[in-house]
């Protein structure tokens, strides 16, 4: 594939561990310079699809490329970054010295590493730390130890496996702003994470995985369209809510219920069979569908 | 430097900072230092006459203690070998310490023969420094030296390098107990199925001679230790041995002849069988 393909493509990319479907039939195809979102509850299939890509895993069947080669050619890797979400890096080094490990394993010229260090220090607040043994880090600073080391060499893709897992509110706002940096100067990043806030900030594009399989895939204003609404209620039993049912993916929470997907035009019917059914409504409050809102709804339909 | 001295670089580096070098250091120069003290005293042990006993005497009492006092080298370096590879890889797979080095454009083959490679430097050197400091020692006590010294430190080292093997093929796929375990425990069960193959040539017995042959092509640490320990006997332990016939055979702590050139190329053999072993299981291991 010639350099404008794309960053990442798969196409029925498929992981059986002995009967466990890990991965059935992955197609999708992330552009460059993109920020993508691969979303999914816990043991959806995120990490598996990052490690398969990576050529830690082998697939079970179907195919796939990284920046135009296929997935386990070793020259490729040079061109590609990683955090994993089981981060650890060797408690005997200190932050430099992990950072010149990953740049002689790159490989790097020799030259340019030490500019190549201070950067990705920099760039992720551990310049005051770099001579620090990685033993006597925090957890939150082992991450982004992590994500330095992801950013040697500037590669044209990174892979973040849960990169905020470890990190304060301060730390996830300085990693957005690092994925938009990386972004910015043309580094496509496949960002994973179960975060959907977070995913929602700083992504283009995103998939949802779900046992497996990807429900639902596109951009952010694609998968966004629609409506959710939401009411607070009383008086509502389960008989009642099940009724509700018809109304659309329901998130009860208690006096709160969010309809997770419905049309601004089906609110007085909601709001009338809800009295009709004996409840008292206090407020009702339409809005954009969040990325949760979607990503509850989509796990709804899929379990039904 | 490419990836697999990089591996390499990185053992002995850890091994370094972990103060595992130290500590072996300190234990080895105070062995080094109460043998010495106990070799000195052999030199000043009386005859019921009130003499000294003669030069060729204390050679000879001392080169079997030598030969007791090696056997703990060779444990300690063949214990230190198997607990350090055991967790060599599995660890670092279990903590993920590799997943990021492994996404880098580096071999599986490359991280295995370079972590056995940085082993296989500490282990000779432990074994050729801690010679060098117990034979000076030794010489320095009773004026003794043993016939064969570079040979000694050859066989002691191979025999730290086959438990590395081992214990590198199973960190491969078992956790670090498990494999430093099974690697601890199949050096003793060579050794002791070298003590029934002994056995069995005293006796004449054939079928516990082949307990003994059997083992030392499975693992063949007891068949290197026959080596160091013919590299230490001078020529009146052998001939006295060879006097003794069949009977003269039947100890494990001492050889007749040295081992056959047969065995010691099966031992080149072997190593390259556990590497490649090595490098199979890892390669073909999902991470």
């Amino acid at each position: 594939m010639a350099a404008a393909a794309p960053a990442i493509h798969t196409v029925d990319l498929t992981k059986r561990f002995g009967g466990t479907v890990a991965l059935s039939g992955l197609s999708m195809t992330v552009p460059r310079g993109e920020i993508f979102g691969f979303l999914g509850p816990n043991g959806a299939g995120k990490t598996t699809s990052v490690k398969l890509l990576l050529g830690l895993l082998k697939p079970t069947s179907g195919e796939a490329w990284l920046l135009g080669e296929p997935i386990g050619d070793l020259g490729t890797r040079r061109r590609i970054g990683y955090l994993p979400e089981l981060f650890r890096y060797q408690g005997w080094l200190d932050a430099r010295e992990v950072l010149a490990l990953h740049c002689e394993l790159a490989p790097l010229p020799r030259s340019i590493w030490k500019e190549e260090i201070a950067a990705a220090l920099d760039t992720v607040g551990l310049s005051e730390r770099a001579d620090d043994r990685v033993s006597t880090f925090s957890k939150g600073m082992q991450q982004r130890l992590g994500l330095a080391a992801a950013l040697v060499g500037k590669p044209e893709l990174v892979f973040l496996d849960e990169p905020t897992s470890a990190l304060d509110p301060v730390g996830r706002h300085d990693v957005r702003e690092i994925i938009r940096g990386l972004a910015a100067r043309g580094t496509a990043v496949f960002l994973n994470s179960h975060l959907l806030s977070e995913v929602e900030q700083v992504c283009d594009r995103v998939a949802v995985v779900d046992h497996g399989r990807v429900i639902a895939s596109g951009t952010m204003d694609e998968l966004l369209s629609g409506t959710a609404v939401k009411v607070r209620v009383s008086g509502l039993d389960d008989s009642a809510l099940t009724k509700l049912a018809a109304f659309g993916p329901l998130d009860d929470e208690g006096e709160h219920l969010t309809f997770t997907k419905l049309d601004i035009e089906r609110v007085p019917e909601l709001v009338s069979t809800i009295v009709a059914l004996g409840g008292r409504v206090y407020e009702v409050a339409p809005r954009h569908q969040t990325l949760e809102d979607r990503f509850l709804q989509l796990l709804h339909e899929e379990e039904r | 430097m490419p990836p697999v001295l990089v591996f390499a670089r990185l053992t002995v580096q850890e091994s370094s900072r972990r103060r595992l070098l130290l500590a072996l250091v300190i234990l080895t120069l105070l062995v080094v230092g109460f043998s010495a003290w106990g070799f000195q005293k052999i030199t000043t042990v009386t005859r019921s006459d009130g003499t000294l006993l003669p030069h060729d005497q204390v050679s000879l009492i001392t080169s079997q203690l030598l030969i007791v006092i090696t056997f703990m080298y060779s444990g300690v370096l063949a214990l230190s070998a198997a607990v350090v590879a055991g967790p060599l890889v599995s660890a670092e797979v279990e903590s993920g310490l590799l997943l990021s080095m492994l996404a880098r454009p580096v071999r599986r083959s490359e991280v295995v023969i370079g972590k056995w490679l940085g082993l296989a430097v500490l282990v000779f050197i432990y074994a050729a420094g801690s010679a060098a400091l117990e034979l000076t020692a030794v010489n320095w006590a009773t004026g003794y030296e043993p016939p064969h010294p570079i040979e000694l430190v050859l066989y002691v080292a191979a025999e730290g390098l086959a438990l590395l093997s081992l214990g590198l093929v199973l960190s491969t796929r078992l956790s670090g107990i498990t494999g430093g375990v099974i690697a601890l425990v199949a050096w003793l069960m060579a050794w002791i199925a070298g003590v029934v193959g002994d056995i069995g040539t005293g006796l004449q017995n054939s079928a516990l001679q082949n307990v003994g042959t059997i083992s030392h092509l499975l693992l063949p640490t007891d068949g290197l230790w026959r080596g160091a320990v013919y590299a230490m006997e001078p020529d009146v332990i052998l001939t006295a041995l060879r006097a003794a016939g069949t009977a003269g055979r039947a100890n494990p702590f001492s050889a007749v002849d040295p081992p056959p050139t047969a065995f010691l190329a099966w031992v080149v053999v072997w190593f390259a069988l556990m590497l490649t072993l090595s490098v199979w299981s890892f390669r073909t291991r999902e991470i």
